[in-house]
């Protein structure tokens, strides 16, 4: 099973040299620390950097210069500040290659919901909507099962949606698992992860070939 | 000869707020947000105020003050997580709110200063932001009709400004404040540095002064972090 690094270590196998890419807050944001050294990749963040940098040293931190998560950060040489209308023309007009972000539910049909509970949680959808209606390649990281042990992957969403048939592929702590012909299909099964914990865990239709290799994440 | 736009401060800045008109504050989070005449605004005491800004603030800074004396009728955000009051005015009934998505909320005011009434985009569609907004399908894809967004005030933040009301903003504190800025029909522009005319390189101006019609120099700036992230020293 994957703690939240390797699940972020995995995703970033799935990045390529030359990309935007925009990461999403929580274990999205691991993704930038797995990147391989020399690949030339950069970073989005939806308030208005591009070229996003790690976190500061402790003392050079900057009131300006957050990311969308509201945490203090660093820019790259070559990056650049806008306006966040010019950062969704980014989203919106399909110039940044990759998304990934968190979510609460995903169904098999790539229906995602992550922003609001009725009644319970309601903070807003943020960027996310913009995000998942634009982007061409959307990666979803989150655990395979919620808090209470259920099924994050189901048949048809419950909570209330961020968009629909957007998300192409899943990275969980249990499994790597694409989304087509209104089902999951199993891609990878997490180190010492069994066929049958990932069915188990999953309550939307899952697709198993004959063979389902364990991911390589050193 | 240059329109000159520089006011005294932040009193003068505000001044014709009443109570029940529709305000915009550039800012996300904390990061860019016109602190002085959000204290202005408190001090006013105007009330029933519709405020568009990304976000609500934190429960004793940014739009958390205005909140707390409850001045404000309505709130239009992306994203309202950093403010518990915020929340208990929600759920309780006190307060209306309009989620719409980030983007979104840019281009409407981007559009509502630009002069274009509306626009179709994919961003909500199938999800409850769609609900009663017109679908359209552009090759293929749909899209819902999101409508300009205009304020009788527009309060932003800059890092200099000339008398002019010409703008340069400083790293990710630029966010929504341009667009913000053209949506105002009166825009009151506070900045850390006001610089003598000519001063700024035409070159390099983010925001043209023709967007401003009120300009002053903040006191003090706080600039409160909400989520200080670092690298200690030593695990470097």
């Amino acid at each position: 099973m994957l703690d939240k690094n390797g699940i972020a270590k995995r995703i970033a196998q799935e990045v390529r040299n030359g990309w935007y890419v925009n990461l999403g807050i929580g274990i999205p944001t691991l993704v930038a620390n797995f990147i391989p050294e020399g690949m030339e990749v950069e970073f989005q963040s939806e308030n208005g950097i591009l070229g996003m940098g790690p976190f500061p040293m402790d003392g050079d931190e900057d009131a300006d210069l957050i990311n969308a998560g509201k945490q203090t950060i660093t820019a790259m040489p070559g990056a650049v500040y806008f306006d966040s209308a010019t950062s969704f023309a980014m989203i919106r007009g399909r110039h940044v290659q990759l998304t990934v972000l968190g979510a609460m539910e995903v169904a098999q049909n790539g229906d995602i919901a992550n922003w609001k509970i009725p009644g319970k949680m309601v903070k807003g959808m943020g960027g996310a909507m913009d995000l998942v209606a634009s982007a061409e390649n959307i990666i979803v990281a989150m655990m395979h099962t919620n808090r209470a042990g259920a099924s994050k992957l189901l048949p048809s969403c419950s909570l209330p949606l961020t968009g629909v048939g957007c998300v192409k592929r899943v990275v969980t702590n249990l499994a790597v698992m694409d989304i087509k012909d209104g089902a999951f299909h199993l891609v990878e099964r997490a180190p010492g992860v069994t066929v049958q914990d990932i069915a188990a865990a999953t309550a939307g239709k899952l697709v198993i070939p004959e063979n389902v290799p364990e991911m390589n994440i050193d | 000869m240059a329109i000159s736009k520089t006011v005294e401060g932040p009193q003068a800045g505000c001044a014709g707020v009443q109570s029940g008109m529709t305000l915009m504050l550039g800012g996300f989070g904390l990061c860019g947000i016109p602190e002085c005449s959000i204290a202005e605004l408190v001090k006013l005491g105007a009330k029933d105020l519709t405020c568009i800004s990304n976000n609500a603030g934190v429960d004793d800074f940014g739009l958390g003050l205005l909140l707390q004396k409850r001045q404000i009728r309505k709130m239009i955000s992306s994203y309202v997580g950093e403010n518990d009051e915020f929340e208990r005015q929600m759920l309780s009934g006190e307060l209306e709110v309009d989620l719409i998505p980030q983007g979104s909320l840019a281009e409407r005011c981007r559009a509502g200063g630009a002069g274009i009434p509306a626009f179709f985009t994919p961003a909500g569609y199938g999800t409850e932001v769609a609900e009663g907004k017109e679908v359209r399908e552009f090759d293929g894809k749909p899209h819902i009709l999101e409508s300009a967004l205009t304020a009788d005030f527009a309060f932003v933040k800059a890092w200099k400004g000339d008398s002019a009301g010409n703008l340069v903003f400083k790293a990710t504190a630029r966010n929504f404040n341009p667009m913000m800025a053209m949506a105002g029909k009166i825009t009151v522009a506070e900045v850390e540095e006001l610089v003598p005319l000519g001063a700024l390189d035409p070159n390099e101006i983010h925001l043209p002064g023709i967007f401003v019609q009120r300009i002053f120099q903040g006191a003090h700036y706080d600039k409160r972090i909400e989520q200080r992230t670092v690298q200690t020293r030593e695990t470097a």
